[in-house]
């Protein structure tokens, strides 16, 4: 049984802080789930069921659902980083679906910023229990250079240059400059994102999203309760959720697994690429977001790096405005994990409550893809297709 | 210019995964061993030895040690900086590590590599680097 609009988003907050000093992760989180339910028109009591991902201190929804005081019969703590949060939306859609849950609220929230986190350029020692770390670690794998080793082999096989990938930064910074919340306002050229330092070989500085603190919270409902809200009615009309790695050493790192994770959210939804009005697309670096866009089907593989050319994700310029608030390259990566951030953007401009200067007219197909983990080793990815009706 | 070789650290022992331990014991005696899925005959990495291809069996063997740069990238904000790199194994399968000995505007896809071993700190064990064939 398909889940095609088997729910609909009816809240949809995003904290306005970057750098929460004086707030605990836990406020940070219950704060985003008020939020949330205040733009759905929802209280606390209305939740009966609950998501969070690695981000959420504590032991998986538990220790949330406590501090929170929540009562719910159904949760999922899956957590493949930043594009959890699109996995959380499917699986509440087949919880709603099969009549285990009403009211599904999903949080994020985190504070590296203000915990002084070399996010990208550290590599972090795990548990050597963890199967690959023992072959890993020893060779400094951080976040950067993970993505880097996919940029350096997609320049490689298809001729992408660093100015093209700069070209994602630049289109991100003109939509940043019209939200007040951006960490990184300035409006970027190509010729800044290449001169900028290098950081991981070919990723220059801008290439690189923020490190910020902040959150996010969603509320899914089934359609009998979005239906009786005052809000824009925004129906999840596609899903899709895919695990891609290194294949036991067939490694390729020229594609992501929105190859896999796309295709069934088309699929559902019974739209294609072209239908696209908006689309928002995990930023953690420039390299990232052209991969995505190939694999999701807007372009051809190979032909990402001309696609994102002369301003075509620019909103009013291009033909596919993408990541309208500034994205995770200017504006906000909460936690290291910009999932939820993209849904919200997603839901933001098929309510029309874009900021005007990037608002997409008519504005009625979206896509909020995410990419958890590390493009170099393993990661998920995650599709979500939303309608405005 | 020749670069620095940083420090490389290692986390738990040799025996903290107990069943890839031959590939230690192998890397110590700077000769790299990786499993090999019986059914299939490829080459495993990271090591592990219940086949992904199969679920079946895995033989340890002794690989050549050449290959090629798959892809790479210089980690410039580390200090100091280092070249962390996939190399494809002539055996075909691709496995992660580090060019070294190399200087970095040197390095290039496509580059011929052979293993070389440095010992990790605090008495962990020698693990296979790359540099240039």
């Amino acid at each position: 049984m398909s889940l095609k609009g088997a729910g609909y988003i009816v809240g949809a907050w995003e904290h306005p802080t970057r750098k929460a000093t004086d707030k605990s992760v836990t406020l940070l989180h219950a704060e985003c789930a008020k939020g949330a339910l205040e733009d759905a028109g929802l209280t606390k009591d209305d939740v009966d069921a609950y998501y969070c991902a690695g981000d959420a201190p504590g032991l998986g929804p538990m220790s949330m659902i406590d501090y929170m005081g929540l009562k719910v019969r159904h949760m999922d703590s899956t957590d493949v980083g930043g594009s959890s949060y699109q996995v959380a939306v499917g699986h509440a859609l087949q919880a709603i679906q099969t009549g285990r849950a009403n009211v599904a609220l999903i949080t994020l929230a985190g504070r590296p910023r203000s915990e002084g986190m070399a996010t990208g350029t550290a590599p972090r020692a795990g548990n050597p229990a963890q199967a690959e770390m023992q072959f890993e670690y020893p060779y400094g794998p951080a976040t950067a250079n993970m993505y880097a080793l996919c940029a350096q082999r997609h320049m490689y096989e298809y001729g992408t240059t660093s100015e093209q990938l700069a070209w994602i930064k630049v289109a991100a910074s003109h939509h940043a400059q019209h939200n007040p919340h951006a960490m990184l306002r300035d409006v970027v050229t190509v010729e800044d994102v290449v001169n900028s330092p290098m950081v991981a070989s070919p990723l220059h500085r801008l290439d690189c999203c923020v490190i910020s603190d902040g959150g996010g919270a969603l509320i899914v409902t089934r359609p009998e309760i979005a239906k009786s809200l005052k809000r824009p009615l925004v129906k999840v009309i596609g899903v899709g959720e895919a695990a891609k790695n290194q294949a036991g050493g067939e490694t390729e790192l020229t594609y992501s697994a929105a190859r896999w994770s796309g295709p069934p959210a088309w699929e559902m939804a019974g739209i294609k690429p072209g239908d696209i009005k908006y689309a928002s697309i995990y930023d953690s670096f420039t390299i990232t977001v052209l991969m995505q866009l190939e694999d999701l089907g807007f372009c051809a593989k190979g032909e990402g790096g001309k696609f994102v050319m002369d301003g075509n994700l620019i909103s009013g310029v291009g033909k596919l405005p993408f990541n309208t608030d500034g994205g995770g390259l200017c504006s906000n990566h909460p936690a290291n994990r910009g999932g939820i951030t993209k849904i919200i953007e997603a839901v933001r401009q098929l309510r029309g409550e874009a900021h005007k200067a990037v608002q997409v007219p008519n504005c009625d197909l979206a896509i909020a893809h995410g990419t958890g983990g590390s493009l170099g080793t393993r990661h998920v990815g995650s599709t979500v297709i939303l309608e405005r009706e | 210019m020749a670069t620095v070789q940083r420090k490389i650290p290692f986390v738990g022992t040799p025996d903290t995964n107990p069943e890839t331990k031959p590939f230690f014991d192998a890397a110590n005696e700077e000769k790299l061993c990786l499993p090999q899925c019986v059914d299939t005959k490829k080459f495993i990495w990271y090591p592990r030895t219940i086949s992904p291809f199969t679920f079946g069996a895995v033989e340890w063997k002794q690989v050549s040690g050449k290959g090629t740069v798959y892809t790479y990238s210089v980690m410039e904000r580390a200090n100091p900086p280092y070249c962390i790199a996939y190399v494809q194994l002539e055996e075909g399968v691709k496995m992660m590590t580090n060019i070294v000995g190399v200087d970095f505007k040197d390095i290039k896809i496509g580059m011929d590599v052979k293993v070389t071993f440095i010992q990790t700190e605090d008495g962990g064990p020698k693990m296979p680097f790359f540099t240039a064939a």
